[in-house]
């Protein structure tokens, strides 16, 4: 019986909510299939494998060593690559993150298959069937992999992680000769003096936009944010202009998020925007002009002066949560 | 020291989607295309080493003959020659697009190859680091920082809050994000050199890959939502909603 390989990632020895939603998406097909997921660890000796049975994991394969902490990219292609030819997977699922975005190319590459990435759903009944966006969201195709096996990689916050009264068993797993001390080496991870969310995993989102004014006034979106816990986004606009990093940009040329709450404010919503969250669950709109294509996609909308409401919303979000 | 940049022709970033009449593929009628924007850091980015290293750099795109004028972008922006490997279309499948540009480029045995981190149309983030993993040498994606001392180079790739600090020695392939620098408008004279510069065309034929299109659909429009109400006064209201009808605070 053909089983489903999920990649899992670990970050200072605890593993991502994002390989949880992996392994949903895994479980989903492999229960099509009728066979078993597989998780895959690959990190420092020590990380905590506890709960992966529950989330969807029949076993969890371990490949654990001190100098695998960081992600070295052609490492953990030879671990993944060996264990998926040695375990005959179907299908490789992994979350399209920095690292995912990375590693599943060379996966596909080195076996030589198919690559879905990005993924936002994914159904068995009749072969593998996927839905993918493309242009950022502005289109989405329904596809069909033709081929066994295949790398498929899915999107944070698509997939539910589910939970389940199911203990997985744990096998650690060498890594082969061959893969060390070749290729690229990570050195360090340099990690922020302020320890920041990320826009594209986090569950809300505050971003701002030109209708700010100027870059000192996104204090008010970092206190919004704060108040809710959320990670902090901006429109290309805002980044070109230079007021925030690049790495905050959400829509084409930046990143697709689909949060739980997407709060945009002072953001009239260009085309490449909208494209970038319109798959959030929930949109907030603060704006001035009550025209704004922003508001088309928003469920709920405020129009108004954002130097009145931000201030005003962030003492509502904090009375709530302190109480 | 010999460069590559692979860059693709896509569709503008303001472009409206429209599909098809097969319903497989978007319309095309004045879609305006241009060089994908990760590309023109990777472009940037090529004619900085090239100037540094007294260098040679080569635009090669895959697609339709219309990507001779994307080829001609980066000429006019300071590349030397173009090659288009040409085909009508590009499957979905990101391996077949690979395997031919990996057999341009070994021909080639470049020091270094760049790509733009992703293409705007397909988003897949995924050519650049397979060719790499084909050609059998090192390779980083989504870089924001590039440094290269003789046959080894040192670079920056942000991760999920952070920044992870990467060495490998060349030839290699690296994939550029956007903040890796600021990439330059061709000046007049540039795009004048430019038609006088050598391209190549040379046909290519890819398999079809191992995605089968069963459909491309517009997203499904958003339930219309409603103004809770104008300025401050309005706030209340908006936190009600978000806590007991979204139910997302």
């Amino acid at each position: 019986m053909p089983n489903v390989m999920a990649v899992l990632e670990q970050r200072n020895g605890t593993v991502k909510r994002v390989s949880h939603e992996v392994l949903a998406a895994a479980r989903s097909l492999a229960d099509h299939i009728g066979g078993e997921v597989h998780g895959l660890v690959i990190g420092p000796k020590g990380v905590n494998t506890e709960g992966l049975g529950g989330a969807g994991a029949d076993k969890v394969l371990a490949c654990l060593a001190d100098d695998l902490e960081l992600y070295q990219a052609d490492r953990f292609t030879h671990v993944v690559a060996e264990q998926a030819t040695t375990g005959a997977y179907s299908t490789i699922v992994l979350g399209a993150t920095a690292l995912g975005k990375d590693l599943g190319p060379r996966i596909a590459a080195r076996l030589g298959c198919t690559l879905a990435s990005d993924v936002t759903s994914i159904s068995g009944r009749d072969g593998v069937v996927v839905t993918r966006p493309v242009y950022a969201g502005k289109a989405v195709y329904k596809l069909k992999i033709a081929t066994e096996p295949s790398v498929i990689s899915v999107r944070a916050n698509a997939f539910d992680p589910v939970s389940a009264s199911r203990t997985a068993s744990l096998e650690e797993v060498a890594e082969a000769d061959g893969g060390k001390g070749r290729w690229a080496r990570t050195v360090k991870v340099k990690e922020p003096e302020h320890a920041a969310l990320d826009v594209a995993e986090a569950s809300v989102v505050v971003s701002g936009g030109r209708g700010l004014k100027e870059a000192e006034n996104f204090r008010l979106i970092d206190d919004l944010a704060e108040a809710l816990g959320a990670a902090v986004g901006a429109s290309r606009a805002v980044v070109d202009a230079g007021w925030r990093p690049h790495s905050e940009q959400v829509g084409q040329t930046g990143k697709t998020v689909s949060p739980n709450l997407y709060v945009a404010v002072g953001i009239s919503g260009a085309i490449q925007h909208l494209a970038g969250m319109r798959t959030a669950k929930i949109i907030v709109a603060i704006n001035r002009d009550p025209d704004a294509p922003i508001f088309k996609v928003a469920d709920y909308g405020v129009v108004g002066d954002l130097f009145e409401i931000v201030p005003k919303l962030t003492e509502e979000i904090k009375k709530i949560r302190e109480g | 020291m010999k460069i590559a940049v692979c860059i693709k022709r896509v569709p503008d970033s303001e472009t409206r989607i429209k599909i098809g009449t097969d319903g497989k593929s978007i319309d095309e009628s004045g879609v305006k295309f241009v060089l994908n924007p990760f590309d023109e850091y990777a472009v940037e980015e090529a004619l900085k080493l090239k100037e540094h290293t007294n260098g040679d750099v080569v635009a090669i795109s895959l697609g339709p003959e219309s990507s001779q004028e994307t080829i001609r972008s980066a000429l006019a922006m300071g590349a030397d020659r173009g090659v288009l490997l040409k085909c009508d279309s590009i499957p979905l499948d990101p391996l077949p697009t690979a395997r031919a540009l990996a057999a341009e480029l070994e021909q080639g045995a470049y020091d270094i190859v760049f790509f733009g981190k992703l293409a705007i149309d397909n988003y897949d983030q995924a050519v650049g680091t397979m060719v790499a993993e084909l050609l059998g040498i090192p390779s980083v994606s989504a870089i924001t920082r590039l440094e290269v001392t003789d046959q080894s180079a040192t670079v920056e790739r942000e991760i999920e809050g952070a920044v992870e600090v990467v060495e490998f020695s060349l030839p290699a392939v690296v994939t550029a994000e956007k903040g890796l620098n600021e990439p330059r408008y061709p000046a007049l004279r540039g795009i004048m050199l430019a038609k006088k510069k050598p391209l190549d065309v040379k046909d290519v034929d890819l398999s079809k890959g191992g995605l089968e299109v069963l459909e491309l659909s517009l997203p499904s429009e958003r339930k219309a939502g409603r103004i809770v109400g104008e300025g401050p006064e309005a706030v209340p209201a908006l936190v009600d909603a978000l806590q007991n009808e979204a139910k997302v605070l």
